[in-house]
């Protein structure tokens, strides 16, 4: 391993304060949005899934674990983006005031 | 880094997938941060998505990676359903879907922990590996009762029963005495972290259980920083720089996120997890129905009339409508008042609907112009000018007891003045008490109509009255 404890560390002290800095002053109206998004970015356990049963060999237990973490994973990254871009989605149309047409 | 690790950085195993961590954080830091602003906040979640696909392809080319095609196979299992639910749920539906997509990776970090556990109890990564195994239990289960609350699964009211604390309290002894005989005794390492899971697990379902609905966001919140944390720790047993990283950013800024909805909706964090509410309010509750007040009712030829010759009409919306999919009716009544000289505002309170930002969500979608949506602080001065007030499916947040009521649970909270107005119509299905269980009596003001029923047939009701004016 190339990352040493310390190092690792390190960067969660430096992780907290950007993750804090980066949000601090969003509006209220984007409270909902936000939390979706972030709950996305936390989908990155998907790699540990991955991780886990790439290295997994021949232990079929490993394997068995592996693969559920591979497919909760999935569903939080696929599943978390895309329910925020649908949310986002309706912010756009602020400016040009469409007329009717229902979808 | 030794000369040994020097040697071993050949670029496609090692410095390909840091890179690709690297550039991944970085999207994950500037998307967070454009998601924090109305206007770039699509791009950000874009940008956000492609660092995790970076960062997922870094890791196919670490080495020693098989199984590619089980891998393959797993990441289309868990897409397929997280892509078709978010596709297909409803806007209203928004915040449990959240929380059920927060539960999945609760649940991932939990079997990873696990897996780590099992493969290698003793390279020194016990405190990491067993804290996975904690928070993403708690995450798991959590985010799957606040889902069956808010998806109607389960009360929605604050549930309780003898003894909460205590036995909340002895589950977190169960949790730190196992985690340390799973630490200490390897012979029995399996049965103990069993154990240990299984505690997590339910403490995750009680802690949740007692707590209300309309405290729910605050939850989902909390749950999607501690399922943060999960991915961190878990980072740290595997020595991954991309899960310490993300997990880190989303654990410190969902915490952030938690304070600012707790003060949106002027609500104590400790309150919320540690629960006064439902006690408090069932107290409420029962000293208002003592009272001999009576709710006026008013037909809805008599509202169509109050509103169509009315200057100004605030629309006050709440969740009623939203549940009731009657956001393009509103949007159709407002353009009819309009055609016939009525001003029309939306009064839109922090929290209207389920989440902070919720109902501006909701809105968007009806295609209602967003110069017309107005917070609470811009449309407050303005009730006093109203003629009408159409409170619309809401309840706390017009609750005036929040004002002048210290002994209320809601007191302090931050309301819309719709009493303000010289007229208030509320669109009620029933005379129960709103999500909080809290009594309103802005219901009982004699200014105020009841208009009973179900906010998508009164509304349609009102529409067609209008245009018979």
């Amino acid at each position: 391993m190339i990352i040493g404890t310390l190092a690792m560390v390190y960067i969660f002290i430096l992780a907290i304060f950007t993750g804090v800095e980066v949000i601090s002053r969003v509006p209220t109206v984007l409270h909902t949005p936000l939390m979706s998004g972030a709950n996305a970015i936390h989908g990155i356990v998907l790699v540990g899934g991955v991780i886990l049963l790439g290295s997994a060999g021949d232990n079929d237990v490993l394997i068995g674990f592996g693969f559920i973490a591979v497919i909760f994973g999935a569903l939080n990254v696929v599943g978390g983006f895309v329910v925020t871009d649908r949310m986002l989605e309706m912010f756009k149309a602020k400016t040009p005031d469409k007329t009717g047409g229902e979808k | 880094m030794s000369q040994n690790d020097l040697a071993n950085l050949d670029f496609g195993h090692v410095i390909a997938p840091a890179a690709a961590y690297l550039v991944a954080s970085l999207m994950f830091i500037i998307g967070l941060k454009r998601l924090s602003s109305p206007r770039t906040a699509r791009s950000g979640n874009l940008i956000a998505a492609v660092g995790m696909a970076l960062a997922l392809a870094g890791t196919f080319l670490l080495p020693n990676t098989g199984h590619f095609g089980l891998i393959v196979i797993a990441i289309v299992i868990g897409a397929i359903p997280g892509w078709l639910l978010a596709k297909r749920v409803k806007m209203t539906a928004m915040p449990q879907m959240v929380s059920l997509f927060n539960g999945m990776g609760g649940a991932c970090a939990l079997f990873i922990s696990l897996g780590e556990w099992l493969k290698a109890p003793d390279d020194g990564q016990a405190f990491p590996k067993l804290l996975g195994i904690v928070l993403g239990s708690i995450s798991f289960t959590g985010s799957l009762v606040a889902f069956g609350k808010l998806q109607g699964l389960i009360s929605e009211k604050s549930v309780r029963w003898p003894m909460q604390k205590a036995i909340n309290a002895v589950l977190l002894l169960g949790i730190l005495a196992s985690a340390f005989a799973a630490a200490t005794d390897p012979s029995h390492s399996i049965l103990w972290t069993a154990l240990l899971a299984a505690f997590a697990l339910l403490l995750g379902v009680l802690q949740v259980l007692p707590i209300g609905g309309a405290d729910m966001p605050v939850v989902i919140s909390v749950l999607n920083s501690c399922t943060g944390l999960a991915a961190a720790v878990t980072g740290f047993a595997m020595h991954n720089m991309s899960m310490i990283i993300a997990g880190t950013l989303v654990g410190a800024a969902g915490s952030l996120l938690t304070l600012l909805m707790c003060k949106a909706m002027n609500r104590s964090l400790l309150k919320v997890i540690f629960g006064s509410f439902g006690a408090g309010a069932k107290k409420s509750a029962a000293a208002a129905a003592d009272s001999t007040q009576t709710m006026r009712e008013i037909a809805a030829s008599e509202s169509a009339i109050m509103m169509g010759y009315a200057r100004k009409v605030i629309i006050v919306p709440g969740y009623g409508l939203a549940v009731a999919q009657g956001q393009h009716l509103v949007h159709e009544l407002d353009q009819l008042l309009e055609k016939r000289g009525v001003e029309v505002k939306y009064a839109i309170h922090p929290v209207a609907g389920r989440m902070p930002g919720h109902m501006n969500v909701l809105l968007a979608e009806a295609d209602v112009p967003y110069p017309k949506l107005l917070d609470m602080e811009e449309i407050n001065p303005e009730f006093e000018q109203a003629d009408v007030a159409l409170i619309i499916g809401a309840n706390d947040v017009v609750n005036p007891a929040a004002r002048s009521n210290a002994g209320s649970p809601i007191y302090g909270m931050p309301i819309l003045n719709a009493d303000k107005a010289k007229n208030v119509i509320v669109i009620k299905r029933g005379r129960g008490t709103g999500f909080a269980g809290i009594e309103n009596g802005l219901f009982y003001n004699p200014n105020t109509r009841m208009l009973f029923g179900d906010a998508k047939q009164a509304l349609q009701e009102l529409i067609t009255e209008l245009r018979a004016l």
